[in-house]
């Protein structure tokens, strides 16, 4: 059937037809719908992890037991998951074992940059990287026999292009294959040092096999056009730039099993063409392999490094064109960056915190970001998940060497608390850290667009399941119940005293806020009634509510208006208000 | 059928129904027999950021994102988005504009100042622009959310492709309880154009 699809939706297809039996992720754009489109087929056991390295040690159990198995991860998640990573490389599989890494050229929502091709050829895996949806499909099906084949997983790499790119695809119906036997075998599955050993020199040579097999592989395609003399080797979505820009133009050598690189292949392409260019994304990968094969390019000399590529870079690069002028806008307009939404639960506790003096916050990733821009300026890190309790430990000992008299505030979500966060607590508190751990609860995983947690109290597939109870973890990570503030972030006073009564304490102390996320379809349809308004006699216009940085309060014509579609009725710009000017409808 | 790539790029920002809207359309576009493609970015600029979508359509496409200087229709969500994005519309393109303003924090702030006058100097620089009521329009059928689908009605009409039947594509991009209004605002879209 044709259908249009993003690469997400075809990936997730593609694993369904290819029979996969079970799928682990920790969501993270661009990669979070594989999981969620796969959690749609019964067939597919799907589970959201509570981290990457999770996830990848669930999918590489049920792929050594004999199952297919797929696991999803944006780019930063193979950091986390690279210790089961590479040590699968030599262990292998049984059932095929399928790894997506979804990269983020332009860093529309990540941290870094980072080209996770390198990845394959560290880890000497074999990687697949397709140009579009239908590729997304065919790949991830051929995949899976590949890493059977190969006795290896494979490494899928998408780009966000790639991932939220619609485009048509042909699809056909699910090939089951059964679970495979399962034999004891800790020659081959229990990486004790002597039997690594003997895997390392299989591993070397399950990479030469498939540098051979790489060279037919007809994911790698030469399409020669009559009288061009140009020569581009391209991957990914810079082969479709590529191919928009130049037309029938250039000879095209497009690789999409992209390590091991095919040399052959590529030396004979070279040698037909009169200058070779080679396109794409962030790191000379490809460019790298073939300037080692001492035949001249051009590559990242004159394509960037930095950032996404588009068909008009591409043309400017190979053919010298000037890209299309467009029309200037007589001044740019301001900038619009992303906002804490109208109601977010987070801001209630960063309004009180913002005021706080000789204060430190260490940050982390998810909405609560966000908080770190005007007005609010609450965070001043950003490292990874995590990062946000475990660089306060750090932060408090250095302000200690320096003398400086400043309390230190780690801050993070809930997800990111079973993440990555709940490790850091333990250093904290068996290191005897003063600091104040911060676990922003909105019982969810907003940032990513709502994927349930361990804390959400439902499974993937939204079936109901127990809902870890953050406070008691930290109890029993050994924060003493004094120390631990439980605060509803909508009332400002409770959060205000919570800072402070943390701010004093001489132990480790925790404040966990209880508010869900304002975009929750719960929440929203209970407070769908309740909004705030401005009695114009007594506003003053002193502002003191702009001071909130909610979007839905703004001054226009020399009024302050409160926009009555987004405002969810927080109640935070009532409490701030020094003249009583703002009114309530609709209570809980 | 047209030979030549057309180029759309739905602009606004996060939260306002441009995915939505661009769901419908490159499903339409897909049901009609063209070759399409479809660019969003998802995640952090969802959260009241600037957003855009790039849709893509004709005979054979490859790329899936529009360059400046590129797009045959711009259809701006909110007004200042149309002067961010104007630089992507090409030389003969149509520009349509919601007349509709959300402020940016830095506004907000008082430390920018939200541009004065968008409607003249858009028309100046992209003489034909149309400035439409699309936010009024939703309000009076009663759910400012389905403005979307009276911008997705304009646009349809800019394409020429308001003669197909797109229907069925609604019907099954929106919750059965919303089909009706949604369809009445995506009528109301295509009347909002002069012609
Ligand atoms: C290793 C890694 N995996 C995934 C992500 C993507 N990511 C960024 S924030 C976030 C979740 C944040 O959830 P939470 O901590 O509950 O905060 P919220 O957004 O709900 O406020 C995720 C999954 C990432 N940045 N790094
Ligand atoms: S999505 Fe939820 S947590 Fe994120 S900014 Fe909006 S209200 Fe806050
Ligand atoms: S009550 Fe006030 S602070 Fe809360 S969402 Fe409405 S306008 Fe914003």
């Amino acid at each position: 059937m044709k259908v249009i699809l993003t690469g997400n939706e075809a990936v997730a297809r593609g694993a369904w037809e290819a029979g996969c039996h079970v799928a682990a992720a920790y969501p993270g754009t661009p990669s979070t719908e594989i999981l969620e489109n796969l959690g749609r087929f019964p067939e597919v056991s799907s589970e959201w992890s509570p981290n990457e390295k999770v996830a990848l040690e669930v999918a590489s159990g049920a792929s050594i037991a004999g199952a297919r198995a797929l696991c999803a991860m944006k780019h930063v998640g193979l950091n986390v998951a690279a210790d089961p990573f590479f040590t699968m490389s030599y262990i292998g599989v049984n059932g095929g074992l399928v790894v997506v890494t979804a990269d983020d050229p332009g860093l529309s929502s990540s941290q870094n940059e980072q080209d996770n091709r390198w990845y394959a050829l560290h880890a000497k895996v074999p990687m697949l990287e397709p140009s579009d949806s239908q590729e997304c499909l065919d790949f991830t099906r051929a995949a899976f026999d590949i890493s059977e084949r190969f006795d290896t997983p494979v490494l899928l790499r998408l780009t966000t292009r790639i991932c939220h790119s619609k485009s048509v695809v042909e699809t056909e119906e699910r090939v089951e294959s059964p679970v495979r036997e399962y034999g004891r075998n800790p020659a081959k599955n229990a990486m004790l040092p002597a039997f690594a050993r003997q895997k390392h020199y299989i591993v070397e040579k399950r990479l030469e096999d498939l540098r051979e097999f790489g060279e037919s592989s007809p994911f790698n395609s030469v399409t020669m056009a009559d009288g061009a003399e140009i020569g581009v080797i391209a991957s990914g979505v810079g082969y479709q730039y590529a191919r928009e820009a130049l037309g029938d133009g250039a000879n095209f050598l497009k690789i999409g099993f992209s390590w091991p690189l095919p040399r052959r292949r590529i030396r004979e392409f070279a040698s037909k063409v009169k200058t070779l260019w080679v396109v794409e994304e962030n790191d000379p990968f490809i460019e790298t392999e073939i300037r080692a094969m001492g035949i001249s390019c051009f590559g990242k000399d004159v394509l960037p490094v930095v950032d996404e590529l588009t068909p008009a870079i591409v043309a400017r690069a190979v053919l010298g064109k000037e890209p299309a002028p467009g029309r200037e806008g007589e001044v740019p307009p301001p900038n619009r960056p992303p906002l804490l939404c109208p109601g977010c639960p987070h801001r209630g506790l960063f309004f009180p915190l913002s005021k706080k003096k000789d204060v430190i916050v260490t940050g982390d990733i998810g909405c609560y970001g966000l908080g770190s821009m005007p007005p609010l300026n609450v965070g001043e890190t950003t490292i990874c998940m995590g990062a946000g309790f475990s660089a306060a430990i750090g932060f408090e000992k250095a302000n200690e060497k320096a003398g400086r008299n400043r309390k230190v505030f780690g801050i993070l979500g809930d997800s990111t608390f079973f993440h990555s966060g709940i490790t850091g607590l333990i250093d904290a508190v068996v290191n005897k850290s003063r600091s104040v751990f911060v676990i922003m609860d909105n019982r969810i995983t907003a940032m990513t667009g709502q994927q349930e947690n361990p804390g959400s109290g439902r499974t993937l597939s939204g079936e109901e399941t127990v809902a870890l109870d953050i406070p008691k973890i930290c109890g029993a990570c050994g924060v003493k119940d004094d120390n631990i503030h439980v605060v509803d972030p909508y009332d400002l006073k409770a959060s205000a005293e919570a800072v402070d009564r943390a701010w004093a304490a001489e132990e480790t102390s925790v404040i966990v806020t209880t508010r869900p996320c304002a975009l929750l379809k719960n929440v929203q349809k209970e407070r769908a009634g309740m909004k705030c308004f401005v009695d114009e006699e007594r506003c003053v216009l002193c502002g003191a509510c702009l001071k909130l940085g909610c979007p839905a309060i703004s001054k226009r014509d020399g009024r302050i208006v409160i926009d009555q579609e987004a405002c969810n009725g927080c109640g935070l710009c009532v409490q701030v208000c020094p003249k009583s000017a703002v009114g309530k409808k609709g209570e809980s | 059928m047209n030979t030549k790539t057309t180029n759309v790029l739905l602009v606004g920002v996060g939260g306002q129904g441009t995915i939505l809207a661009s769901k419908i359309l490159t499903e339409g576009l897909l049901s009609f027999g063209y070759d399409v493609k479809m660019s969003e970015i998802h995640g952090m600029a969802q959260r009241g950021g600037s957003v855009s979508t790039h849709v893509r359509y004709g005979e054979k496409v490859y790329s899936p994102v529009i360059c400046r200087g590129e797009a045959d229709v711009v259809v701006a969500f909110e007004k200042m988005e149309a002067l961010r994005w104007l630089p992507y519309l090409s030389a003969g393109g149509r520009l349509i504009v919601n007349n509709h303003e959300i402020f940016p924090m830095p506004v907000i702030l008082g430390q920018a100042e939200y541009p004065r006058e968008i409607e003249k100097y858009l028309s100046a620089s992209a003489p034909g622009t149309l400035v439409v009521e699309a936010a009024k329009t939703a309000d009076e059928l009663g759910n400012p959310r389905v403005m979307n689908m009276v911008l997705l009605g304009a646009v349809v009409k800019t394409l020429g492709l308001d003669g197909r039947d797109w229907g069925g594509t609604l019907r099954s991009c929106v919750p059965p309880g919303a089909v009706e209004i949604n369809e009445r605002a995506f009528a109301a879209g295509k009347t909002l154009l002069p012609g």
